[in-house]
């Protein structure tokens, strides 16, 4: 197999995990920034609108590198699916398969389900509630909880620091309720 | 002026002195690149491996997580050890994380919303990047989520 056979392929925990991980030296030395993306976000807020809401005044443009950060992620996105598309169907667990099938989703070629996030969900209740309800819950939490999956569950934790021990365990939590006790109402609508 | 709160919100801070002009920001958008791929090929950004990282039904996303934070930990412990310092010669500084009840109930909030979109904030950008353009849509709630916040952050408990 060919290098670029073998990145076409979906890479395996142990090499993504190290990889992530591996954000947080390289972001610290090369510039002393501390990895978190829900912040960006917020500077997006504050360049424009502020609204004069003090949460959002301050020097937005000291964290614009969180910007260039994320903008990057965007282009990383698409150069992973067009350029280093994974020539197979993406493999799911069958429990999940089964599960998803009652509620007739069944199409699982994509990482986003076409069948749940599409311009034509949005209209329905389901898709409102999945997208724009969904996003909602992600922006007004992760500002709430000071920091999302890469602020404190992974900085935070790198650096031994409680609280972002306990955000982390309320994302699970919150995950784990919804996943099992409140997403199946949601996907029967 | 310095960014409020930075005590209680110290995430993704610059700790650097330096004033750092476009070209400079570029080096962060080279990592975004790379960051954006990762997302992409490991599936962190799928909805499917979210649901079955919830369900129990699958260690991949464990296994990501568990290891970025193991790795992210001796990192950051052998920059403190031995007092690594920036490419600039800074010294690194890491802002400590203050509890405030925002990560009991935030956190929960943003657990239902990781496991409604199947994604947090980063993965929510490389979504867009492979061609998932309703995401736009789930971004842009996501900012008004977070302005939301800010209008209202008084208001709540902390």
């Amino acid at each position: 197999m060919s290098i670029l056979e073998i990145i076409k392929e979906p890479w395996p925990w142990y090499v993504a995990g190290p990889l992530i991980g591996l954000t947080v030296p390289i972001l610290l030395i090369i510039g002393n920034k501390s990895f978190g993306i829900s912040s960006s976000l917020r500077h997006i807020c504050a360049a424009c609108i502020p609204s004069n809401i003090s949460f959002f005044k301050y020097d937005w443009k000291k964290e614009s590198w969180n910007l260039f950060f994320v903008f990057g992620i965007f282009i990383g996105g698409f150069i992973a699916a067009y350029f280093l598309t994974n020539p197979n169907p993406v493999e799911i667990a069958p429990e999940l398969v089964a599960k998803l099938a009652t509620y007739g989703i069944t199409d699982h070629s994509g990482l986003v389900p076409a069948q749940l996030f599409s311009w034509e969900s949005l209209l329905t209740l389901r898709g409102f509630i999945m997208i724009v309800v969904g996003g909602f819950l992600v922006g007004f939490g992760t500002r709430y909880a000071g920091g999302c999956t890469s602020g404190h569950a992974i900085m935070g934790l790198s650096n031994l620091q409680w609280p972002s021990l306990a955000a982390t365990i309320c994302f699970m939590i919150g995950g784990f309720i919804m996943a099992l006790l409140i997403l199946p109402f949601i996907l029967s609508l | 002026m310095s960014l409020e709160n930075k005590n209680t919100d110290g995430e993704g801070i610059n700790a650097s002195q330096k004033k750092e002009n476009a070209f400079a920001n570029l080096k962060y958008l080279i990592v975004g690149i790379f960051f954006g791929i990762v997302f992409v090929k490991a599936e962190i950004i799928s909805w499917f491996r979210i649901q079955e990282m919830f369900n129990l039904e699958s260690f991949h996303m464990y296994g990501v997580i568990g290891c970025a934070v193991f790795v992210g930990l001796i990192s950051v412990q052998l920059i403190k050890k031995f007092n690594i310092k920036t490419l600039d010669g800074e010294k690194i500084e890491i802002q400590p994380k203050t509890f405030s009840k925002g990560q009991i109930y935030g956190g929960l909030l943003f657990g239902f919303g990781w496991a409604i979109t199947g994604a947090c904030p980063g993965p929510l950008f490389a979504q867009i990047g492979t061609g998932a353009t309703v995401i736009i849509v789930t971004l842009l709630s996501a900012i008004a989520g977070t302005w939301f916040y800010g209008l209202i952050k008084d208001k709540l408990p902390h």
